[in-house]
This record gives structure tokens, C-alpha cells and sequence, in this order.
């Protein structure tokens, strides 16, 4: 009996233990899209940190939206401290009263004194969130497999749509944004013009019409990294992807692909703290580091994207400068479209139910 | 000449007494000891599952958020533009709400029936910070003329009710126009009934190419000796302990263009290299690999039920003059039926909410409802659409359930 009493005893005080260190406000948990994106935000952002401050975390993925976040707060058990999210969730999670409002004046100005609020590109500091880096989501094709027919090497987004040059299938995400905006381009209209087009009926009925002429050789992909796969593989012969994935895939893998800069959808990455994150102060402290022009400048030395502060170009990795999505040589303001988020906050929810409607015809 | 026979009384007790007390002593501790797991099952599964079916009629948040100008949007009839006291209503709503911080939870839920009104809402914040006096009807419209359509305060009245079908409508493809009727989508937006439709018809295929590849499996383990068929078993188990994510995408492997079937089938000269087949993407390969991966689903309560069956009955019928044929179709397979039953209802019920599967293989063409249900609870947060959707296909596989049980009778199914 004794014995028993004791493994109670054991069992209770190894119980509570337990439940005291997850309750340990300490660790602080961290969210972002796993793969080379997150080994660079570890490396550049995380390490240095812990280095220097002893801070721990808890790193998670997760593949965007914000239903995570949703459940944790409506449930008032919110384990997330930091995320990252595209501005597209961040202003949404924000309207919704689900993301801690930042003062901008509390990030460190640039080196050379400049505040933060005139460092950071337009739209990369809101009311919830503070940028990080920019990203694009562009058309690449695998050199052995396409073949032009003469026509030599597709360069524009209408040759993308073009499977009489290009014959061969094309890898596409499974949703309406940025299809439709390049189903629009490649059928005439401008960049400028895009979201205009596309907010009326006809605009719509245009651009499914368009995404019409290529459906039966489309592959559709989900998973960021998917589309490298499919084109390694001579699933399709074009994709869209997003850059950071094809950089890694062609110079870290030696893969033979060709990203088409000229049509390439611009966007951006931010970080966001949760309402009633259990480590709120210590997050706010390490956005504070992470979002230095150093700390930013220094997730280009394991990934192609672009910090969001004009102060962190100095210190980019020499090396990937031409791979980034604002490189000049990859920066054509005549064609390059900035994803406008607002446009797709309003009309997600009709354009979802319309392009899943059309897949499934 | 009848005895009354005492009762037999030990410690100064009946022993009936006695007796009757251990027994409920027992059904105490019997029950304690199911009762952790009771907990368990009633809080992880009934609750969630209740609080979810309710939420396909449930709404509200419009009234929690927005008390004045629902209350103001009952009393409107709904057929002329709406009195001075409805603009009044929303205006001070919309800038309780902004200072509140829910805005936006007003704004998504109003999106959800109308395109556009998430921005129409959330400028209102800006908009209307420092109106304080009316006429707020000029106001409104001043800040944006769609304050001053119909169709807008229509939408508002109609998301502004306790309860509301609309979640169901819209998993049917209905929807209710601005004066309360039942209408159907505009046919670029149908696609949930031919999801329904979709889903049971793969799920039944999926059934019965289970069926025809697993029987001869099923059978041919249940009449081996213990030596074979433990070796045959395991080879029905060691797939099913794999990974679901491992073997679907080794069906990728296998089927894509480039994979090893058409490779294969190219070299051997089957196909041309330019006529490679699309095996994937597909409702094809949604197919495959679903059979694939449930066929042990099907195998094991076939082979459960067919090893009970004694093979000296087959012997007999045999010796008896019936030819292999009859003997299987009046002497196996009836018996056998229960397996059938057990691993057909098992595999249908499982493919009705496959989800992993025909997200990664399907393509366009070969996706489920699941799919949507998971769009709608991960990325659209519409979540009353995805309980709608996830309740009727419930209700339908309940219903079929229940058809299996009066046409075959669940009792004649067996697990073993």
C-alpha cells in the first residue's frame, strides 16, 4: 500500500510538473510556411536572438488562412505568439479584432536614423502588421522539356496561355487570385488596368473565358512546393510558382528551369502577434530584432526574397540581388502586377465559389 | 401443505438483500470505470459534433454585434427604401462596432451574401467616426451610393435573423432573394449538389472495385493453411500500417506522365512517348488510389467472416453432385454475405469523407465534397456553409445506413 501511496504521490508531482512547463510562459511560438522559408527566418532572426538573449521558441508551420488563429482566439486558448501571413490575412485578422494592433513607432529606425515609418516599403506596415519580406508569384518553364516550335523561349504571360507555341500542360494554383489576373493579361489588358477589368461581370466572364482556352492542360497544384515538382518531373511544362521556391530548386538543386520575371505578381510577407498571445511582450521584443534592416537583410543569405525596408539593401546578399522580385533586370513596372488584397478581401468568397464551380464543370 | 420458506439471513440480513446490494455495488464500479471514457467520447465527439451541426442555422452574429440595426431591420418591411431611423440604426452600430473592434466580423459575415460589402463596412469606420446628428440617410449615401440600393439593406435584413436556412439553401445551390424567396444560384455558381452526386457515385465505385479486387483476396486466405495465410494477411496489413500520405504519393509516381507506368508502357512500345496517358489528376486517379488504399477495409471483415465458413461444407455440396459453381453460389456466398455487408458499408462510409486522398490525385475533376468543406472551414471561414454541407452529407449517409438496414438487415452484418 505504501508503495502504492508513493507512485500516486510520484505520478501527481510529475503531473503537475508537466502542466507547469507548458504552462511556462517563456517559449515563444513562432508560425510560419515551413520549408526554405522557415530555415531562413530560423537562421537569420531566431539563433541570432536566442544567441543573444537565451529566448527560446517553439517553431510551427502552417500553410496560411487564418482559421488556426480564429479557433484560438474564439476559444480563448490562443497558443500562437507570432505569424507570419500575407497581408491579405493580416488585414482581415485585424478587422476581425483577432491580431494585437502595433505601434509602428516602436520598431528600430534605419542605420542611418531614418524612422521606421518612412523605411518600410508602402503597405508593409498596417494597423496589425509589420513587414518582412516580399515575394512574387510568377510563370517558370523546364528549358528540356518546352519547345517553341521556332518560336524560341515564351517570355510573356500570353505565351504562357499559348499551348499551340507552347504545347504542354501547365501547372496553375487551385485558386481564383492571380489566375484570373493573369487570364486578363494575357488577353490584353494592362497591369494597371487589371483590377478594374476584374471588378465587373464582363471583366470576370473575359478572364474565365480566357483560363477556358488552356483548362484541359492545366495541372492544378496546392503546396508551394508542388510546382517545382511537376516541372522537375515533366508534369507540365510551364508552372507558376513562387520565386523563393524556384531559386531554391535551380540553384541549390541544380534544377533546368527559366522563371518569366516579366508577368510576375507582387507580395508581400508580414508578421503578425495574436490577440492574447501568451508571450505578447517577449514577441513584440523580438519583432523589434527581426525587423531590423540587418536581421531582414540577412534572410537573403538562405532564400531569394526581398527585405520590405529600403535601409536593408546594403547589406543584401550580393549573390541573390538579381534573383530577388525587385531586382531592376526582374522589375518591370509595366507589366509586374502588386496583388491587391483589398480587391480579393471583397471578392473572394463569389470569385471562390465561382472558379470552384467552373473546375468542377 | 405449502412451507413458507424463511428467507436465509446472515450478520441479521436477508441474503436477497445482500445480494441485490453487491450487485448494485457492482453496476456502480462497472459504470465509474466506463464513465472516464463516456466523458471523453461526450466531449470530444458529441459536443464539437453538436456545436457544428448548429451552426448551420445558427447567426448571430449580426445581433450580437449589431443590436440596434437589426432590431430597426425587423421592423422594415423590406419592399421600400428603408426609414431614417434604419440608416440612424447602423450608423451608430457600425461606430460601436469600430470602437469595439468588430467591424470586420459584421463586414465578413455581410460578404458572405453580397460581394464587395466587406470594404462597403469596413470604410464606414473612417467614414462616420465624427458623424453624430442626421440626416444620417444623406450621410450614408454621401460616404458610398450603395447605402442608397435596395439590393443593400435587402442583404442586410436578410444575414440580420437569429436563424437562418440560407447555409442549407446554399449547400443545395439556393439561395433567398432580396424578398425572402427561394431561388437558385446563377448556374456559374452551382456546384454543390454536383459535388453530392459525385461524392456518392466515387464512393460507390470506390465500394465495389473494392469488392471485386478484395473477394477473390478475402477468399483465398480464409482456405489457405495458417503457413500461407498468415504471410498473405501480412501482405494486406503492411499497406494499410504505411503512411495514407506515403502511399498516395507513391500513386503519383506511379501514374504521372513521366511515371513508371507510362515509362514502362513506352519502352514496351504500348504508346507512343507523345501519347503518354493522363492516369492522374483526374477522377482516374482518384480512383485508383482510394481503392488502394481502402481495400483492406474491405478485406479483413471479408476474411473475418469467410474463415467461419467450414470448407467440409463445400466438400459436401460437391460430393453431393453440385458443380464448383453452384457449390460457391448457393453454399459460399451466402454465407459470406455478411463480410460483404460489413466490409461494403465499411468502405462506403469511409470514401464518402475521404479528403487527403483526392486533394493530392484528383485534379479538377476528382474532387469530393470534403474538399469544399475543408475550404470553407480553413480559408473562406465560412463556417455555417461548411456545417450545412457537413450535416447533409451526415443526414445522407444516416439515411442510407438506415436503407442498408431494412433492404439487408444490420444484424447480418459482421466484423468478425
Amino acid at each position: 500500500m505504501t508503495n502504492f501511496k508513493a507512485g500516486v504521490v510520484l505520478a501527481a508531482a510529475v503531473g503537475i510538473g508537466l502542466l507547469s512547463s507548458s504552462a511556462y510562459a517563456g517559449k515563444i511560438t513562432f508560425v510560419s510556411w515551413g520549408g526554405s522559408y522557415t530555415a531562413s527566418q530560423v537562421k537569420a532572426c531566431i539563433e541570432p536572438w536566442t544567441a543573444q538573449t537565451g529566448q527560446e521558441f517553439n517553431v510551427v508551420d502552417y500553410n496560411g488562412g487564418l482559421a488556426e488563429v480564429r479557433t484560438q482566439v474564439e476559444a480563448g486558448n490562443v497558443q500562437w505568439d507570432i505569424v507570419d501571413m500575407t497581408p491579405q490575412d493580416s488585414i482581415r485578422g485585424c478587422d476581425e479584432g483577432l491580431l494585437v494592433e502595433l505601434d509602428h513607432s516602436q520598431w528600430a529606425p534605419a542605420p542611418d536614423g531614418t524612422p521606421a515609418t518612412e523605411d518600410f516599403v508602402e503597405g508593409a506596415l498596417e494597423d496589425c502588421h509589420v513587414g518582412n519580406i516580399s515575394w512574387a508569384t510568377v510563370p517558370a518553364y523546364n528549358k528540356t522539356t518546352i519547345s517553341g516550335h521556332g518560336y524560341g523561349t515564351p517570355t510573356t504571360i500570353a505565351d504562357f496561355f499559348n499551348t499551340e507555341k507552347y504545347p504542354g500542360r501547365r501547372g496553375l494554383r487551385k485558386v481564383p487570385r492571380v489566375n484570373l489576373e493573369w487570364a486578363l493579361m494575357a488577353d490584353g489588358v494592362a497591369a494597371a488596368d487589371v483590377y478594374e477589368v476584374l471588378g465587373t461581370q464582363a471583366g470576370q466572364d473575359r478572364a474565365f473565358a480566357k483560363l477556358d482556352t488552356i483548362k484541359d492542360d492545366v495541372i492544378w497544384w496546392e503546396a508551394g512546393a508542388q510546382p517545382p515538382q511537376l516541372l522537375a518531373d515533366g508534369e507540365v511544362v510551364m508552372t507558376t510558382a513562387y520565386n523563393g521556391r524556384l531559386f531554391n530548386a535551380m540553384y541549390k538543386e541544380g534544377k533546368p528551369f527559366e522563371i518569366m520575371w516579366g508577368p510576375q505578381v507582387f507580395d508581400l510577407d508580414t508578421y503578425v502577434v495574436v490577440k492574447g498571445a501568451p508571450n505578447e511582450a517577449a514577441a513584440l521584443e523580438f519583432l523589434k530584432f527581426c525587423t531590423t534592416a540587418e536581421a531582414l537583410a540577412d534572410t537573403t543569405n538562405y532564400i531569394s526574397y526581398g527585405p520590405l525596408r529600403m535601409s536593408a539593401a546594403p547589406f543584401v546578399n550580393p549573390d541573390i540581388l538579381p534573383h530577388l522580385p525587385t531586382a531592376p533586370e526582374n522589375f518591370n513596372p509595366e507589366t509586374a502586377l502588386l496583388y491587391d488584397f483589398n480587391f480579393w478581401a471583397d471578392n473572394m468568397d463569389t470569385l471562390t465559389d465561382r472558379f470552384n464551380s467552373w473546375l468542377a464543370q | 401443505m405449502a412451507t413458507v420458506q424463511q428467507p436465509i439471513i446472515i450478520d441479521g440480513r436477508p441474503l436477497k438483500e445482500q445480494l441485490a446490494r453487491a450487485e448494485r455495488r457492482k453496476k456502480y464500479v462497472a459504470f465509474a470505470m466506463v464513465l472516464p471514457l463516456l466523458l471523453f467520447i461526450l466531449i470530444t465527439f458529441a459536443i464539437p459534433i453538436g456545436s457544428m451541426l448548429f451552426r448551420s442555422v445558427d447567426n448571430p452574429r449580426m445581433i450580437t454585434l449589431a443590436p440596434q440595426l437589426t432590431a430597426e431591420l425587423s421592423e422594415w418591411d423590406g419592399q421600400d427604401m428603408p426609414p431614417e431611423e434604419v440608416f440612424e440604426a447602423a450608423v451608430k452600430d457600425f461606430k460601436l462596432a469600430a470602437e469595439a473592434g468588430t467591424l470586420g466580423r459584421i463586414a465578413t459575415r455581410v460578404n458572405y451574401s453580397m460581394a464587395g460589402a466587406r470594404s462597403l463596412i469596413v470604410k464606414s469606420k473612417r467614414k462616420f467616426k465624427n458623424v453624430t446628428e442626421g440626416p444620417y440617410r444623406e450621410v450614408m449615401i454621401k460616404a458610398d451610393k450603395r447605402w442608397g440600393e435596395l439590393d443593400t439593406w435587402k442583404t442586410l435584413k436578410k444575414v440580420s435573423v437569429p436563424y437562418t436556412p440560407v447555409y442549407f439553401l446554399n449547400a443545395i445551390d439556393r439561395d433567398l432573394d432580396g424578398d425572402g424567396n427561394i431561388v437558385k444560384q446563377p448556374s456559374e455558381k452551382r456546384i454543390y449538389v454536383k459535388l453530392f452526386v459525385r461524392t456518392l457515385w466515387i464512393a460507390l465505385l470506390v465500394t465495389v472495385l473494392t469488392l471485386i479486387l478484395g473477394y477473390p483476396i478475402a477468399y483465398l486466405i480464409s482456405t489457405q493453411p495458417p503457413r500461407i495465410s498468415n504471410l498473405l494477411i501480412i501482405m494486406v496489413l503492411l499497406p494499410f500500417w504505411t503512411s495514407l500520405l506515403v502511399r498516395t504519393t507513391s500513386w503519383i509516381v506511379l501514374l504521372q506522365t513521366q511515371g513508371v507506368l507510362n515509362d514502362l508502357m513506352v519502352w514496351m512500345g504500348v504508346i507512343s512517348d507523345d501519347g503518354r496517358i493522363q492516369m492522374i489528376y483526374n477522377l482516374q486517379g482518384t480512383l485508383i488510389a482510394m481503392t488502394q488504399i481502402l481495400l483492406p477495409f474491405m478485406v479483413l471483415p471479408m476474411y473475418s467472416v469467410m474463415k467461419t465458413i467450414p470448407l467440409s461444407e463445400l466438400r459436401a455440396s460437391q460430393s453431393l453432385g453440385a458443380n464448383p459453381f453452384i457449390t460457391f453460389f448457393r453454399i459460399f456466398l451466402p454465407r459470406s454475405i455478411p463480410g460483404i455487408g460489413a466490409g461494403g458499408l465499411l468502405v462506403f462510409v469511409v470514401s464518402v469523407g475521404y479528403y487527403i486522398t483526392p486533394a493530392l490525385v484528383g485534379g479538377a475533376k476528382g474532387q469530393m465534397i470534403s474538399n469544399q468543406i475543408a475550404f470553407h472551414m480553413k480559408s473562406s471561414l465560412n463556417w455555417g456553409l461548411a456545417a450545412a454541407l457537413g450535416t447533409i452529407l451526415l443526414v445522407g449517409v444516416l439515411v442510407l445506413y438506415w436503407l442498408y438496414d431494412k433492404v439487408v438487415g444490420i444484424d447480418k452484418m459482421k466484423l468478425g
